[in-house]
């Protein structure tokens, strides 16, 4: 109709409607392609970023997973040892197990005359190699005063010239090591006499100065209990928080005002709560420093506004139909809020949860407030055992000096994103699990 | 024609407030009883001064257009406006002999003597069983597993849903169709075994052969319980009410015995609605 009246007015020059829409429509699809490219453009810059990180984090880290071992036949000598009776555990323990490797390695190379080349012989295998020999006599205490062939830990300047070498002598990093060391290493790779195996080590043991035997085992042990405070804490207050605030809260100034407190705390700087929970916990209640109860308390506090806002959207999500439904039929509103709200709910809460604590398990700023940065070599055992947690035991070996702590803090990495991606699929799991029921 | 339903429109909106209720409200046999009813939305005045009965295992239907208060008033009749922070609701709503907005009166108690069905079929993301299972459940009514599987089955079968659904009671009852699905929510309603059943629109989402056996099923339900409906088809009201109100724009215009109000209609707003001039 409308039309019509349009082209009576301007004559038969105007052209018809579907020639308008003809002439526009080439247009139109064009910019349909470049909206839909931009997209693809920017997914394409994301995967190369990511692809990029790998590639270093990997091409640097991998290395760092096996480790080199010198072969050194050493002669459990009872006197050098000074043991007396060998199944004694105390004499055993406190023996002196570097003479013997020392001796080894001055039988091997007999060029070592000065005391100062000796020191430098010595330097060549890692004084964690006296926890070998011990363990080796206590499994088998006849051993003693045997001559036997043992893969020995190397020192890490050995390790990274080892690594470093491949084929060709030349291209290796030489670092701290002088000439003459370089022509002993020579002479076991000659002898075949030194190797690379996994690093088991990297994976059971603590912190340590000895890149060679610092270990990842302490950190994720410190994070693991930190998430676990954080989990149980955060979790059932963040969902508690936002039952009532959703369900049961009158709206009013009050509860405005709360919602917008929560809205800015998920947005203050996480070293802020390390703050906090250096005032409050340690400060004020006297909580020990440096433990993963007071790291998952202040996680908590730093994950609740995360959880708790997307708990709600969550809540908000559900249909109203499914209320009426239940109410209708004469259940209480905890009924209703514990039978229906919440299971229909979790995957959404989870899914806010998930974010929560992966961005919780990737926290350094405050853990270093409350003292989680400290230097601790012990694998602690429980949540009041001083500990460092992963990103923190990254940042420390990122500063150390040594070459061989390159390789660690991308292993660490490594190790982190693995414990992540763990997390996140398990969560992943829980909540399709929960979805399938319709 | 056009201008004839301006003039209508120009008379049907002038205020109503004054009018009074034409017909008989009363019943000898109440079992449920509105008196002088006025609900608010904040400031806004959604139903005036209504006044009903709903006679025992009698089927009344209310109609009238969009936005007249039907749907409020039906859900304050179990006090489903509860949850909606602005409604304030005055007068009298008395369920036998019993004040239903009595600060006493426990509102769990309420819906379990009145229950409703909804508009659109909103069974639980649950099994079939489950759903039919979750109000006796709530209320403490099965005292084994045997009688809540008895109390499934009866129900399911006044539903007219047991001979469909026997095989698959496990089936998530999401997956049924809409027309089973509104007889499944309206199954979950009787096994709580209330004495008055709400009905909002319950056929307004289903196709003409669901309808039909919801209708059905309304003609054997009266026999056990008592239905107030709101509806939109007034073919529906005419088949299943033996009285109905029509209410407009928050006022109760009419209520009669349906036969009478679709042939012969007191007054000239009813027969103005019913015949088509507007609505």
């Amino acid at each position: 109709m409308k039309n019509e009246s349009i082209q009576n007015k301007d004559g038969a020059a105007k052209p018809s409607t579907i020639d308008l829409v003809n002439k526009n429509l080439a247009k139109r699809y064009r910019a349909e392609k470049r909206f839909k490219a931009y997209g693809v453009a920017a997914i394409l810059f994301g995967l190369a970023c990511l692809v990029i990180l790998f590639t270093d984090i990997i091409g640097k880290g991998h290395s760092a997973f096996l480790q080199t071992y010198v072969y050194v036949e050493v002669n459990y000598d009872a006197d050098a040892l000074d043991i007396s009776n060998v199944n004694d555990p105390q004499q055993l323990a406190i023996a002196d197990y570097s003479a013997i490797v020392k001796s080894a390695l001055r039988e091997q190379f007999t060029d070592a005359k000065s005391r100062k080349q000796r020191r430098n012989l010595y330097g060549l295998v890692s004084n964690g190699a006296s926890f070998t020999l011990r363990e080796s006599l206590e499994n088998n205490p006849a051993l003693l005063n045997q001559t036997v062939g043992l893969w020995l830990l190397a020192d890490d300047d050995i390790d990274t010239y080892y690594k470093s070498r491949g084929d060709n002598k030349d291209d290796a990093f030489v670092g701290r090591l002088n000439p003459q060391q370089v022509a002993w290493v020579e002479t076991w790779i000659d002898q075949k006499q030194i190797k690379k195996r996994f690093n088991t080590t990297f994976f059971t043991s603590g912190d340590s100065r000895e890149p060679e035997q610092a270990g990842i085992m302490g950190a994720m042990a410190g994070s693991l209990f930190t998430l676990l405070v954080t989990i149980a804490l955060s979790f059932p207050i963040g969902v508690a928080a936002a039952v009532y605030l959703e369900e049961y809260a009158p709206k009013n100034k009050i509860t405005d005002f709360i919602e917008v407190n929560i809205n800015n705390l998920a947005a203050v700087p996480s070293i802020i709560f390390g703050l906090l929970g250096l005032a409050i916990f340690i400060g004020y209640f006297e909580m020990h420093r440096s433990i993963p109860l007071v790291g998952g308390l202040v996680l908590s506090l730093m994950t609740l506004p995360t959880i708790i806002i997307s708990s709600r959207a969550a809540i908000k999500s559900v249909p109203s139909s499914i209320r009426d439904a239940a109410l209708g039929l004469g259940a209480s509103k905890m009924q209703v809020i514990l039978h229906h709200v919440l299971p229909l709910a979790m995957p959404g809460m989870l899914t806010g949860a998930i974010i929560g604590f992966a961005q919780a398990l990737g926290e350094t700023a405050p853990l270093l407030m409350i003292g989680m940065v400290a230097f601790i070599v012990d694998i602690p055992g429980g949540v009041s055992d001083p500990a460092t947690a992963l990103p923190v035991q990254i940042f420390l070996w990122s500063d150390s000096p040594e070459r061989a702590f390159v390789e660690r803090t991308s292993a660490a990495i490594m190790v982190l994103l693995a414990f992540l991606i763990t997390m996140n699929t398990a969560a992943i799991w829980l909540r399709k699990r929960l979805e399938r029921r319709w | 024609m056009k201008t004839k339903i301006n003039e209508n429109d120009t008379q049907i909106t002038q205020d109503v407030s004054t009018l009074q209720t034409v017909g008989n409200v009363f019943s000898d046999n109440a079992k449920m009883s509105m008196r002088n009813v006025n609900v608010f939305y904040d400031d806004k005045q959604a139903i005036h001064d209504v006044s009903l009965d709903i006679g025992k295992n009698e089927v009344v239907a209310m109609i009238g257009p969009s936005g007249c208060g039907k749907s409020t008033f039906l859900r304050c009749m179990n006090r489903m406006n509860d949850t909606i922070d602005s409604c304030r609701i005055e007068g009298d709503f008395r369920l036998e002999k019993d004040d239903i907005y009595h600060p006493k009166q426990d509102v769990v108690a309420l819906r379990a003597r009145v229950g409703i069905v909804f508009q659109k079929p909103n069974p639980f993301p649950k099994s079939i069983y489950d759903n039919v299972a979750y109000g006796p459940k709530v209320h403490g009514l099965a005292a084994s597993k045997t009688d809540l599987d008895e109390i499934v089955e009866v129900s399911l079968r006044k539903a007219g849903l047991w001979a469909e659904v026997k095989d698959r009671l496990t089936a998530p009852g999401t997956g049924l169709s809409g027309g089973q699905q509104q007889r499944l929510c309206i199954a979950r309603t009787i096994a709580v075994g209330p004495e008055v059943i709400l009905m909002d629109e319950p056929c307004s989402a289903l196709d003409p052969i669901a309808t039909a056996k919801i209708e059905e099923l309304m003609a054997e339900l009266s026999q056990n319980f008592t239905i107030a409906i709101v509806t939109h088809s007034m073919q529906q009201a005419a088949r299943v009410s033996q009285r109905t109100a029509y209410f407009h724009m928050g006022k109760l215009i009419e209520v009669n015995d349906t036969k009478r109000v679709f042939t012969n209609p007191e007054h000239e707003l009813t027969e103005a609605y019913i015949t088509g001039r507007f609505g």
